[in-house]
């Protein structure tokens, strides 16, 4: 996945990665693409794990708004796999292509058909490798499909440069072409804000 | 943590014989710096810490002091602590205006031979860093590996990042803004118009004590949060009852008497004056018409920024403002607001996060 987001990325861009995590990523990103990168966490031990990279972070809610940070001031913004945890997954895009000349954002594809079959036949909210929690601990709470998500890209003001579609393990899989809301596992996105 | 102590420290002294112009216009006759250091500069000399001072601190960081005092931030500055004394060759000096050795309105005066008293010249923080860079020089350092400070003291560290960028590597800015609010302001106000009020600021034989204690009660209130405040006094009495009376009958009051007191022993009024002066002139922004991502842009240190959520008197918002503008201007920096309940005075306090923080962010990643 890091690989992926890398193609995505031009070498010394400046990247915000939201919900940073350990800083993993961006630490990849500045040893392959020479990007200066800065993240956002809140939880204290991952933004120690960050220092410990050398990774730039601020401790910062997203959902405590990003309107501290200029219009069009990073290269990039990423958001992997945590716009489904927002409480307000809209004004996250509306700002998230207000910062970003571009935006790379991925998804857990509630639409798969493991979920599918864990609903129909199961009668329980699915849980998977990509969404291991109970539906009362998860901090998931605007799960959402590609055409979802797409359809949030239309209403909100993003257009969509590239899409991928992809395994848990951030594998890409030709054959999820075939049916991409169902089949997808993971779908990365690389979107921008319209002209 | 650690228990390791550095044990007996010895106080130098630097004396710069040259005349010293402030940023006031005025000029300090040269003058002398006392200053401390701790663990040992490597053959590399890239190892070495300035620790900047807040309002009432010294040169005194850790250790113990001849007549055995610890240092002012002893739990955080030895072996194996935050600061840790076996990596890094460490200093911490008396600013000027001082009153614990540095030149300050205590020394003499040379053009007239009496104390300095209330015509100490004001100084301000970017004097202070221009004398800290002589005691660089005179210690042979080719730079700052970093500097560090909280409070006042982070507004050194600030100072240092733009008006030296070639000289420090990493700042750690704590509990600090890039100027004080107009609440800030006001208390410093209230604590000078206690001390001028004192019938004995100025007087040839008697020192303005009074004064220099109400200073010290209301800025310790400041330095505590509410909850801090409740937890360690509630509305404990001293006797039990209320007597009816203007005495101590409240546990808080008898504290904040306690503290006034012992500080109006130790400290120097005319130095307390000041030093409030210092705060409330420090503006780095306005060098750049009050853009301060414009006044950082010269900034070449990595930066940490450090704050804790009771904070009020240099609150978190304030820390943030910083960070935008060191975002703003394109600037390596890291934000950590920490979780306390001890106000302003948790800069001073070890803990877990706290220390770990600055270790790592110091650690060097080459």
């Amino acid at each position: 996945m890091n690989k992926l987001i890398g193609n995505f990325i031009q070498s010394n861009a400046r990247v915000l990665d939201l919900g940073c995590g350990d800083g993993s990523l961006l630490a990849f990103l500045k040893k392959n693409n020479q990007v200066r990168g800065l993240g956002l966490e809140i939880d204290h031990k991952k933004i120690q794990e960050c220092l410990q990279k050398d990774v730039s972070v601020i401790d910062q809610d997203i959902d405590s708004g990003l309107s501290n940070f200029q219009d069009q001031s990073f290269d990039a913004v990423i958001m992997s796999q945590s716009i489904q945890a927002l409480r307000k997954p809209e004004v996250a895009l509306e700002e998230i292509i207000r910062i970003g000349k571009e935006a790379i954002i991925s998804i857990p594809n509630f639409a798969n058909w493991r979920c599918r079959l864990q609903l129909i036949f199961g009668g329980t909210m699915p849980i998977s490798s990509a969404l291991p929690h109970d539906w009362y601990s998860t901090p998931n709470i605007h799960l959402c499909s590609l055409k979802d998500f797409e359809k949030l890209c239309i209403d909100h003001g993003a257009d969509i440069l590239d899409r991928q579609l992809l395994s848990f393990d951030g594998e890409e899989q030709s054959f999820m072409k075939v049916a991409p809301n169902l089949l997808t596992e993971i779908a990365l996105y690389r979107v921008k804000a319209k002209n | 943590m650690s228990n390791d102590s550095l044990g007996r420290v010895e106080t130098k002294s630097f004396i710069h014989k040259d005349s010293f112009s402030l940023k006031s216009g005025k000029t300090l006759q040269g003058f002398e710096m006392v200053y401390q250091t701790y663990g040992e500069l490597n053959e590399a000399k890239d190892n070495a810490i300035l620790i900047c001072h807040a309002l009432s601190g010294n040169h005194h960081v850790a250790g113990l002091s001849e007549d055995d005092k610890k240092g002012w931030w002893d739990d955080m500055v030895g072996p194996n602590k935050a600061f840790d004394t076996n990596k890094y060759f460490i200093v911490g000096c008396n600013n000027l205006g001082g009153c614990h050795g540095s030149t300050g309105p205590n020394s003499i005066n040379p053009e007239n031979n009496i104390a300095f008293g209330s015509s100490f010249p004001m100084v301000t923080v970017e004097d202070w860093v221009k004398s800290q860079d002589l005691l660089r020089t005179h210690l042979g350092l080719p730079y700052w590996y970093a500097v560090v400070g909280g409070s006042l003291g982070g507004m050194q560290a600030l100072q240092w990042s733009i008006d030296y960028p070639d000289l420090v590597k990493k700042i750690v800015v704590i509990a600090a803004a890039a100027k004080l609010s107009a609440q800030n302001i006001a208390f410093n106000e209230i604590a000078r118009q206690a001390i001028l009020a004192d019938p004995n600021y100025n007087s040839e034989d008697k020192l303005p004590k009074t004064g220099l204690g109400l200073a010290r009660m209301l800025g310790h209130i400041t330095y505590l949060s509410d909850d801090a405040m409740r937890q360690k006094f509630g509305r404990d009495m001293k006797k039990g009852e209320v007597n009816f009376s203007y005495d101590v009958e409240f546990e808080v009051e008898s504290y904040l008497r306690y503290q006034g007191e012992s500080f109006s022993n130790r400290f120097d009024a005319h130095t307390y004056l000041l030093m409030t002066k210092v705060l409330d002139y420090f503006d780095p922004a306005e060098s750049h018409e009050g853009d301060l991502a414009k006044t950082l842009k010269s900034v070449t240190a990595k930066t940490l920024l450090v704050a804790f959520s009771s904070d009020w008197r240099f609150s978190p918002e304030r820390s943030r403002e910083l960070a935008n503008a060191f975002i703003e201007a394109e600037k390596d920096v890291s934000f950590l607001e920490i979780d306390s309940p001890h106000g302003h005075d948790a800069f001073l306090m070890p803990s877990e996060t706290y220390d770990s923080a600055i270790e790592t962010f110091l650690e060097k990643n080459e």
